[in-house]
């Protein structure tokens, strides 16, 4: 009998010329691939932001696994506990009980009572149709001393509505305790990198006499206690759009969505926004922006024409983050990205418009199992994914911007891929560690 | 109270348990789940993810589609896939929803073979049980549907090492040096299920003139094979010289007799002050590999399913954390993976035993091979 067999030369499928695609989703929904790239943050490690608090999750075996070893690994066991569902809590309809009751035996044999729990539910309890609400009324009945807030573990959601990392970074700060608000208090949230000094967000707001409190820096849960006298959050990463709305609801602090950009044009408007609010002008940072095109132009000057493929784990803004190259001479060959953000539109257009043969590659559709993971020549990768897929060693180690922004951050990345180009790296050993930039003990 | 781990790891479940059974065999696994068993079981179940190209993927199961009931997403993402990738069998497991939901499995497993030509079959998980279960499942579904009725005549002397999995072996040669072993003792090693043989070698499992069953995972398909072909097993890892010439005895005992043994070594005398925490057969085997070498008796905690008939008093099951840290009271050495010590009397002595079933790979590095030396 003749055997089908496959052809590891057919992309079909997992490939499309941009030119072909459509926004925001290139890629037709199936079974799904996960790539051992790990670098990117998950529920616990962002949790973990919150200085003091301990983490509690209700959930069967098979998810509490993934979790409890994040924690693990991270070496921070000592803040995470978990309470396990069975098949008779599900048939026995005793979900409300086995989380009150579990999460107070948890808290009752800890060495201290936390500040502050983070309890995380599950798909099981959407599901059941679990009265949450009494929970965490009974608990803080139980335990006053304690502040309690609801977390989610439940991709189930994550078509539909917000995904569990966008819930994550909102209710990250749904601990904040309403205070009086301080004018000169500015906090820039829902990241898990605190945003680099040397940016021209910080440094703006530095240099106009503010306070910039941001989770990342918090070292004592009282120090994240004070993002509440904030008068003003400040997001930039599309998934955090969420917790800043969320926070002018709840603690009435203004918000300014800044929204990471490679452009300068867009750069100029973001910084001017900020300026209107502090009542200051912008000047449109001349140097900075000549200090970029320099770093671009030095960079070119080294990498020359090998191929840079980019993937979506790097920036949240993986399209205009091609345009920019493309727009500076680089070769950019290759995007792996299984959909975009609204806000890589007009970039999406201009690369269909300009270069029309940019392939863009999904990260989980099957074939990316088994399609050879080699360029075939030198290649420059920029993000985990980029450079797994590629079997590239010359690659820039980052995960959600890096905490870079606007021109500054522009320079930075010319500086990455200038040392990622020169220097190898152990690919392998580097992208299969959790959460880039946490603790780790593998 | 019971289920609840203040200090305590996980277990690997069911679901990771299945794709590591099945691994290598050339298949096509998919976990019906929303997210997170992939990634949970490619980062911190499968140490063979970054290296080897099998087919392992999850179905993204949607709020929609559970609500509705709606397989036909399902079944057509595994028709779609198994075409574009031709796999020599698809297997499915379930996880918490599809369970809630009723999901039919075996029935979506039935309309993708009838449309695919392609061996499928379900695995009945829903990721609230370990991966002793889930492997065991998988192994035996495998030996249901896979292996030759009729392989040709039994070889006499060969055997069948089966439940050998990463999670219970880890990467670091213990399997190699177990299929050395009882080569080196004459004995020819058909098939390892389902670690380094080729899906043919397994598919000839009947020829074997004796099943050795190295962990829970195993158990099922050895009781499955006996049904098939007769084939009497023996449970036992061979851990140290000692134990393993013990096995190898137990080997021919079987194999002249036709029945099942079990080479466990049973020690005399009270309670003994030495435990070990880990799956059943595989602490028994080094249980009775320590007592063999050095006289010590050892008792067993295992927090995981266990067969009847392979623990034996004073060892207990025991999952509760609250129910361990008391029984480890009164312990002087424990032997255990490290992440046990949180729950360890500070004056015991304690011996590190990583298990990649219970910390992953946060202590891959340090497992011993405890094959070729105890």
């Amino acid at each position: 009998m003749l055997k089908r067999i496959f052809d590891p030369t057919d992309t079909t499928g997992a490939s499309v010329k941009i030119a072909d695609a459509s926004f925001p989703a290139p890629f037709v929904s199936g079974l799904e691939y996960g790539a051992p790239a790990r670098g990117t943050w998950n529920i616990v490690h962002t949790g973990m932001l919150i200085p003091g608090a301990h983490q509690i999750f209700v959930c069967a075996d098979n998810c509490l696994r993934g979790v409890v070893l994040t924690a693990a690994e991270m070496n921070a066991l000592d803040r995470f506990s978990t309470v396990a569902i069975k098949e008779n809590n599900v048939l026995d309809g005793d979900m409300e009980e086995l989380i009150i009751e579990g999460v107070s035996d948890i808290l009752n044999r800890l060495p201290a009572l936390p500040p502050a729990v983070l309890v995380y539910t599950s798909c099981v309890h959407h599901f059941i149709g679990c009265d949450l609400d009494y929970c965490y009324r009974t608990l803080r009945e139980r335990f006053p001393g304690v502040s309690f807030t609801d977390c989610y573990m439940n991709p189930i959601m994550r078509k539909s509505g917000l995904t569990p990392d966008q819930i994550m970074r909102r209710q990250l700060y749904s601990l904040l305790k309403p205070v009086p608000h301080d004018p000169k208090s500015i906090n820039i949230i829902g990241n898990n990198y605190a945003t680099d000094e040397n940016s021209d967000i910080v440094r703006f707001i530095r240099e106009n006499g503010m306070t910039l409190r941001e989770a990342p820096l918090c070292k004592t849960y009282s120090e994240y206690q004070e993002m509440a006298s904030s008068s003003l959050n400040i997001t930039y990463n599309p998934v955090a759009l969420a917790a800043g709305e969320y926070l002018k609801a709840a603690q009435n602090q203004e918000h300014l969505y800044l929204p990471l950009s490679y452009d300068a044009g867009e750069i100029r408007s973001c910084m001017s926004r900020l300026g209107e609010y502090l009542g200051v002008e912008y000047d449109g940072c001349p140097e900075g922006e000549q200090r970029a095109e320099e770093a671009m132009k030095q960079a070119l000057s080294v990498i020359g024409r090998t191929p840079v493929v980019i993937d979506y784990t790097v920036t949240p803004r993986p399209l205009s983050m091609a345009v920019l190259l493309l727009k500076h001479g680089f070769n950019v060959t290759r995007i792996y990205a299984d959909s975009f953000a609204r806000e890589d539109e007009e970039a999406f257009i201009w690369l269909q418009k300009n270069h029309p043969g940019l392939e863009i590659y999904a990260t989980v559709q099957v074939k990316l199992r088994v399609l050879p993971r080699n360029y075939g020549e030198k290649v420059l990768a920029i993000g985990q994914k980029a450079a797994y897929f590629t079997g590239s060693s010359n690659f820039i180690n980052m995960v959600e911007g890096g905490g870079y922004y606007g021109f500054s951050g522009i320079e930075k990345l010319a500086e990455l891929m200038t040392e990622a180009f020169n220097e190898e790296k152990d690919t392998r050993c580097l992208i299969q560690q959790k959460g880039l930039g946490c603790e780790s003990c593998i | 109270m019971k289920q609840t781990q203040a200090f305590l790891s996980t277990y690997t479940a069911d679901v990771s348990g299945v794709c590591s059974a099945l691994f290598e065999l050339g298949g096509m696994t998919v976990m019906h789940d929303p997210s997170g068993c992939n990634s949970t079981y490619n980062t911190h179940d499968e140490p063979r993810w970054y290296d080897t190209d099998s087919l392992v993927f999850i179905s993204g199961l949607s709020e929609i589609e559970a609500v509705m009931g709606d397989d036909r997403k399902l079944i057509d993402d595994i028709i779609d896939a198994a075409n574009q990738l031709c796999p020599e069998f698809v297997a499915i497991a379930g996880t918490p929803i599809p369970m809630m939901v009723g999901t039919d499995m075996p029935a979506i497993a039935a309309e993708v073979e009838a449309a695919t030509g392609i061996p499928s079959f379900a695995v009945p998980t829903n990721g609230m049980h370990s991966y002793v279960s889930g492997a065991g499942m998988a192994l035996a579904a495998y030996a249901d549907r896979m292996v030759y009725e009729n392989p040709g005549e039994i070889i006499p002397g060969s055997i069948n090492i089966i439940g050998a999995t990463p999670l219970d072996f880890s990467v670091n040669g213990s399997v190699e040096a177990m299929k050395k072993f009882f080569e080196k003792s004459g004995r020819k090693v058909i098939s390892t299920w389902a670690m380094g043989s080729t899906p043919e070698e397994l598919k000839i499992s009947g020829r074997a003139a004796v099943n050795l069953v190295v962990s829970g995972t195993g158990m099922e398909t050895a009781e499955l094979l006996k049904k098939k072909f007769g084939t009497p097993y023996v449970a036992g890892t061979p851990f140290g010289e000692k134990f393993g010439s013990r096995i190898l005895s137990c080997l021919d005992a079987a194999e002249k007799t036709g029945e099942c043994l079990n080479a466990f070594v049973k020690a005399d005398g009270s309670v003994p002050d030495t435990v070990i925490i880990g799956e059943s057969i595989l602490s028994r085997s080094l249980a009775s590999a320590i007592y063999l070498e050095y006289g010590k008796a050892s008792r067993i905690i295992c927090p995981i399913e266990a067969d009847g008939g392979i623990l034996a008093s004073p060892d207990m099951v025991l999952s509760d954390e609250e129910d361990i840290r008391e029984s480890l009271k009164n312990a002087k050495i424990i032997i255990a993976d490290p992440l046990y010590k949180r729950v360890s009397p500070v004056e015991a002595v304690f011996c590190e035993l990583p298990h990649e079933a219970y910390s992953g790979r946060c202590f891959r590095r340090s497992m011993p091979n405890l094959i070729e030396k105890i």
